[in-house]
């Protein structure tokens, strides 16, 4: 199947998605990878309120390129969403997470805590940076903006062309 | 003796950033579409059309390919009658390197300490740099820019010599087919067989500039080669790692001799970009 969707996602609408259904995805996601993951977590275990809202978002695991003169933003590809395993759970199970975007396999706890919250996962072009650049409509940067390339960027897309990779029931492309 | 000014190795290495960052080999192109036309399944045709729209936005608009930008890794090649004017080789590639990617808007991928607390240093140094003497007077510089994704599946084994060529062949084929689609698949697969440790990894990654698909100019190296290729294409991982049947560009193997006691093998892979860029001086 093919669909066009924008966040922020209600659980039926994931629960729908099948893993090798093509999806446009438009509309706002959050960037977030390997540090921002960390801090997020560290403010879980503190109780402390996260600086963006993530029910119902999409987190892209990317770390972009800064924007050339003239751009939103520079080469914006996805990477390895293996290193984020350590704390998707958390974010699915405690923020209501329903999207990630990122760039091969998950492991069994990240799809076990998507097949019990309902969230699927999304694999981005990996290595088609400047292409998946040209879907960015405008970046801001909301959140840990020292982490340079790692900070949280409010990302605007216009068509990111995505694949449902695992879907909420756990079939699996991989 | 030939006086090469640290001033125009500066000069060089700025540009070659972007050449490296933006411009998809030739050899890699005509490898991406050659393995287009083998492609039967619409989502790989479609990865594989995105490749190359890719690399024709990137090398028009000067985006870079990835937004990996990388490790810079060079290997430099340095003529005996040549000599810088002042500084050091190692000082002037960081100096390029620190400007290179500035002027064209590169990722600053580098933390300073691996292990507490992973400050960014900002301008993408320290550079790794692996230096050659060799005859004449002129210095060849490659920057292979790698990026984490691919560097991340690279692998290294101390083979019994009794495991032989079925043992370097099935130790490789696991490597690159449990790497799945992290290392951005279809990759091309560095291989350093002998040597010591670090020398087998230094070969394998060595292994990864040579032009995509040229055999070993050894015919047993290149059999294996090819048999190792089909192995790998055969697991069926494809573009991505979800599915089809190029998983592998090409398998390049480097050896050397190594002790007696030992057979050292290691892989590193390439991601579909497989990037490059050389200048002489």
């Amino acid at each position: 199947m093919k669909y066009e969707l924008t966040p922020p996602f209600d659980e039926k609408t994931i629960r729908a998605l099948r893993a090798g259904d093509r999806v446009e995805l438009s509309g706002i996601v959050y960037t977030g990878r390997d540090a921002a993951h960390k801090r997020l977590v560290a403010m879980l275990d503190a109780g402390e309120t996260l600086p963006v809202d993530l029910a119902g978002q999409a987190i892209y695991f990317v770390g972009p390129c800064p924007a050339p003169p003239g751009r939103p933003i520079g080469s914006a590809g996805p990477t390895t969403s293996g290193r984020m395993d350590a704390y998707s759970p958390r974010l699915i199970a405690e923020c209501a997470l329903r999207g990630m975007i990122g760039k091969g396999d998950r492991n069994d706890a990240v799809k076990a805590a998507m097949k019990e919250y309902g969230c699927v996962y999304f694999a981005a072009t990996g290595g088609a940076g400047a292409l998946i650049a040209n879907s960015i409509v405008s970046a801001e940067i909301v959140a840990f903006p020292d982490l340079g390339p790692e900070a949280i960027y409010k990302l605007e897309l216009n068509k990111l062309p995505l694949v449902v990779a695992i879907d909420a029931e756990g079939n699996s492309l991989y | 003796m030939r006086i090469i000014t640290f001033d125009s190795i500066v000069t060089a290495v700025t540009e070659l950033c972007g050449r490296a960052a933006c411009d998809l080999p030739p050899d890699v192109l005509a490898a991406l579409k050659r393995a287009k036309a083998a492609e039967s399944g619409e989502l790989a045709q479609d990865f594989f059309d995105q490749y190359l729209r890719n690399a024709d936005l990137a090398a028009t608009a000067r985006l870079p390919l990835c937004q990996d930008t990388g490790f810079a890794v060079f290997f430099a090649e340095l003529g005996r009658d040549a000599m810088l004017d002042r500084g050091t080789l190692y000082e002037a590639l960081t100096a390029g390197v620190r400007a290179g990617y500035k002027k064209f808007y590169l990722r600053k991928s580098i933390v300073a300490d691996p292990l507490f607390d992973r400050k960014n240093t900002t301008d993408n140094t320290p550079v790794i740099l692996h230096l050659k003497q060799v005859d004449g007077d002129a210095l060849k510089l490659v920057l292979a820019p790698k990026g984490g994704g691919s560097e991340n599946m690279s692998a290294l084994k101390m083979l019994k010599p009794s495991e032989g060529r079925n043992g370097v062949v099935d130790f490789v084929v696991d490597a690159v087919v449990r790497a799945g689609g992290n290392p951005c698949p279809p990759t091309v697969v560095g291989v350093g067989i002998g040597g010591t440790a670090e020398y087998a990894a230094y070969m394998a990654k060595n292994a990864l500039l040579r032009e995509i698909g040229a055999p070993s100019p050894d015919p047993r190296y290149a059999e294996l080669e090819a048999e190792i290729l089909q192995k790998i294409n055969a697991s069926g991982v494809g573009a991505q790692g979800l599915g089809g049947n190029t998983t592998a560009l090409a398998v390049h193997i480097e050896f050397h001799p190594c002790h007696l006691a030992s057979l050292p093998v290691a892989v590193n892979l390439n991601c579909h970009a497989a990037r490059h860029a050389e200048v002489v001086l």
